[in-house]
C-alpha cells in the first residue's frame, strides 16, 4: 500500500513538472502595476515639500540651507512603498520605478538626495509660490529637518528652543 | 579528497536562523516563500534551522520592539563566530512606518551590527533571494547613492544701493548675477 502510495505521488510530482524559477540567472519580470523603488526626477521638482509632508514613514528630510537651495533627501530605508508622493507630486516628478533588488550592504546606498534651486522674491528675497492646491500640504516657513542624524522635524520651533524662530520677514514701509 | 569535494561543494552552505522581533509577518510569509520549489532556495544551500546555535545566518523581520530586543540580542549572542545578520523589509531596516512609537526602539541596527539590508515592505521572494546571492558574491549590488542637482538659472538680484536717480527715473546701476 504504502509503496503504491509512494508511486502515485511520483507520478503526481512528474505531472507537475518543473516549476523553480532560475532566478539569479535570468531575471524575473514584474507585474505591470508593480510598484518599486521611487525615482526622483530632479528637473521636474519645484520643490514643494508636499511628499515630505505627507510620508507615511516621514523618510522624506526637507532643509533650507539658504534662501535659493532647498536639499531634499530620500533616505529609502524605510520607504513602504505606497506611492503617496508619486501620487500627490503636482509635478509628476517621483516615479515608482519596478526597481526591486535594492539588497546592500550599507543602508546609504539606497538614500537620493536632491539638490533644488528656488527662485526668490525680488521685494523681500523669500521664495515664494503662487496660490494653488499645494496651498493644502500645509509647507510654511523654512524646515530644519536634521540630515546628519536622519530626524524629521516637523515644526521648527521644536528644533531652536531658545534661538527664534525663522518667520516671514516683516517688510519695512517707509 | 571526500573532504575537500565537501569543502567547495557545502563551503557557502549558509543555515539560516528567521528572527522576527515584532514585524507584521509578511516578511516571514515571503522568506517561507523563498524556501517553497517556486524559488528553491536549497539550490544555493540555505536551510532553515530552528535554533540560532545552529545557524551561521540571521533573518531579522520586524523593529527593534521595546519587548523582544533584549530577546533578539541573546540570539545574536548565541551564534557561532562567522555569523551574517540580514534585515529583511523596511521595518528591520529603519524601524517602519512606526518608527517614532513608544514601544519600537527603531532599527535592529540599534541592537546588533546588521550585514545586508533587503528593503521592501515586504520585499519580493526575488529581492530576498538577490540580497543572498550579493552576500554569497554571486551578482553585483546595482543600488548606489544618488544625489541629483539642478541647474541655477541666472536670475538679476536688485540691491536698493544700487537704485540711483537719474533725469526723474530710477535705474538700476548694475545688474547682479546669482
Amino acid at each position: 500500500m504504502s509503496i503504491l502510495s509512494k508511486l502515485k505521488e511520483t507520478i503526481v510530482c512528474l505531472k507537475a513538472g518543473r516549476v523553480t524559477l532560475p532566478y539569479p540567472a535570468q531575471p524575473q519580470p514584474v507585474p505591470p502595476k508593480f510598484r518599486g523603488r521611487p525615482i526622483f526626477d530632479v528637473a521636474k521638482c519645484t520643490g514643494c515639500g508636499g511628499c515630505a509632508n505627507n510620508c507615511p514613514a516621514r523618510e522624506i528630510l526637507v532643509l533650507d540651507v539658504c534662501q535659493e537651495i532647498r536639499i531634499l533627501k530620500y533616505l529609502g530605508r524605510r520607504c513602504a512603498y505606497c506611492g503617496r508622493c508619486a501620487e500627490l507630486c503636482p509635478e509628476k516628478a517621483i516615479t515608482m520605478s519596478h526597481e526591486f533588488e535594492n539588497a546592500t550592504n550599507s543602508i546609504g546606498d539606497i538614500g537620493q538626495k536632491l539638490e533644488l534651486f528656488m527662485s526668490t522674491c525680488q521685494r523681500c528675497g523669500r521664495c515664494f509660490k503662487e496660490p494653488s492646491p499645494l496651498e493644502q500640504l500645509k509647507m510654511k516657513g523654512y524646515r530644519f529637518d536634521d540630515l546628519q542624524n536622519e530626524r524629521w522635524i516637523f515644526r521648527s520651533q521644536s528644533y531652536l528652543e531658545n534661538e527664534p524662530v525663522a518667520d516671514d520677514i516683516k517688510i519695512e514701509m517707509v | 579528497m571526500l573532504k575537500n569535494l565537501c569543502k567547495k561543494m557545502f563551503g557557502r552552505s549558509l543555515w539560516v536562523y528567521h528572527a522576527n522581533s515584532g514585524g507584521c509577518n509578511g516578511c516571514d510569509i515571503e522568506v517561507l516563500n523563498v524556501l517553497t520549489p517556486y524559488y528553491d532556495a536549497e539550490r544555493f544551500g540555505i536551510k532553515l534551522v530552528g535554533s540560532p546555535r545552529h545557524a551561521d545566518v540571521m533573518l531579522c523581520q520586524g523593529p527593534a520592539m521595546r519587548s523582544t530586543a533584549k530577546a533578539l540580542k541573546r540570539a545574536y549572542e548565541a551564534m557561532p563566530a562567522p555569523k551574517l545578520v540580514f534585515a529583511i523589509g523596511s521595518c528591520a531596516c529603519g524601524g517602519g512606518l512606526w518608527f517614532d512609537s513608544y514601544s519600537v526602539i527603531g532599527p535592529v541596527e540599534k541592537i546588533i551590527p546588521v550585514n545586508y539590508y533587503i528593503p521592501g515592505c515586504p520585499p519580493r521572494p526575488e529581492a530576498i533571494i538577490y540580497g543572498v546571492a550579493v552576500a554569497l558574491g554571486l551578482v553585483e549590488k546595482k543600488t548606489a547613492p544618488v544625489q541629483l542637482k539642478q541647474l541655477e538659472y541666472p536670475i538679476p538680484q536688485y540691491h536698493p544701493s544700487d537704485l540711483h536717480v537719474r533725469d526723474e527715473m530710477v535705474v538700476y546701476e548694475k545688474l547682479e548675477k546669482i
